[in-house]
């Protein structure tokens, strides 16, 4: 690639560890409000990582309160991710877990990888 | 004060404004570009400003387009693209010197290209025709221009009618991009959004005419 193109690429955004499908993570958001900027989390299983240098994203899954299935994808560089925490590793088959979205409850569980 | 540079398209890519939201951004060499000559309404009959943009070898030019940066002891480099742009009042004296930060971030501008070239193609590619329908023992209609015109009266296709053909390979114009990036120190101009034409191809910027 063009190294003037890559100069301008945004930077790599550091506190985004390693991240696996089938991962439970926590990614800190941060959020503008009016004038205030504060963080929530979103907490869920990596669904897939998209691999694509600069334009890499991954995309985490959570089951609301009332049983509605979230996913948000977030692009690996962006400056609104505060930080990610990776809680538990799971071991998992595949690099896309889209399986996931037609299971509930004990069913959509993943077996943890140490 | 005159706006308008001439610049090599670089490629795309994706930057996060101040919000974080990620913005695509196409990337242009432009510049330094040297005024080779104002046109004036009473010398000429309109009033453009002509830019000269990348240096050459001299040996790369023939003697009249020598002597046209030459003449009236300009001596400016020997360039190998000069581009007009059709101005009101041109502002700006022969010999000087247009840079990228002519233009600002946040303003819009027009970003003239060559579109990439496809060659000979039918009426169903280039110009959104239906072609045929697809079953009901259809053969070798489905993607057919159809009619191209009436019958005995006009007895003709009339001209500039549309069908197969070149496409591609036309001068375009992206309008409205919002200027993203300026670097003076690299010669290097963002863009918001896809500009027309292949990497490497030769690009003009202008200030937006419908703003």
């Amino acid at each position: 690639m063009n190294d003037l193109l890559k100069s301008i690429e945004a930077p790599v955004n550091e506190q985004i560890p390693e991240l696996h499908p089938g991962d439970g993570v926590s990614v800190h958001v941060k959020i503008k409000e009016g004038g205030r900027e504060r963080i929530q989390e979103f907490k869920g299983t990596v669904l897939y990582v998209h691999r694509n240098g600069a334009n890499s994203t991954f995309t985490v899954r959570r089951v609301a309160s009332n049983g509605i299935g979230v996913e948000r994808t977030f692009p690996m560089r962006s400056p609104r991710i505060e930080k990610v925490v990776v809680e538990r590793h799971s071991k998992v088959r595949r690099a896309r877990l889209f399986f996931l979205r037609e299971r509930t409850g004990k069913q959509a569980r993943l077996k943890q990888k140490f | 004060m005159f706006k308008g540079l001439i610049g090599k398209k670089i490629g795309m890519a994706q930057i996060f404004d101040e919000d974080g939201v990620a913005i695509p951004v196409t990337l242009i060499e432009a510049g330094p570009c040297y005024v080779t000559q104002v046109r004036l309404p009473e010398k000429d009959g309109y009033s453009a400003v002509q830019l000269g943009f990348e240096e050459t070898k001299p040996k790369r030019l023939t003697g009249g387009e020598l002597g046209h940066l030459k003449r009236n002891s300009l001596n400016l480099p020997p360039l190998r693209f000069l581009r007009e742009f059709r101005v009101k009042n041109p502002e700006v004296s022969e010999g000087d010197v247009v840079k990228v930060d002519v233009f600002n971030v946040g303003e819009r501008v027009d970003v003239v290209g060559t579109s990439k070239g496809r060659g000979f193609q039918g009426g169903v590619k280039r110009y959104h025709f239906k072609g045929g329908p697809k079953t009901h023992g259809q053969s070798d209609r489905h993607r057919a221009p159809g009619s191209r015109s009436s019958g005995t009266t006009p007895g003709r296709v009339y001209k500039g009618s549309r069908g197969p053909g070149h496409m591609g390979n036309d001068r375009v114009t992206a309008q409205n991009l919002k200027v993203a990036i300026v670097d003076p120190e690299r010669n290097l101009i963002g863009v918001k959004g896809a500009i027309p034409g292949a990497r490497g191809g030769l690009v003009l910027i202008k200030e937006a005419r419908k703003q």
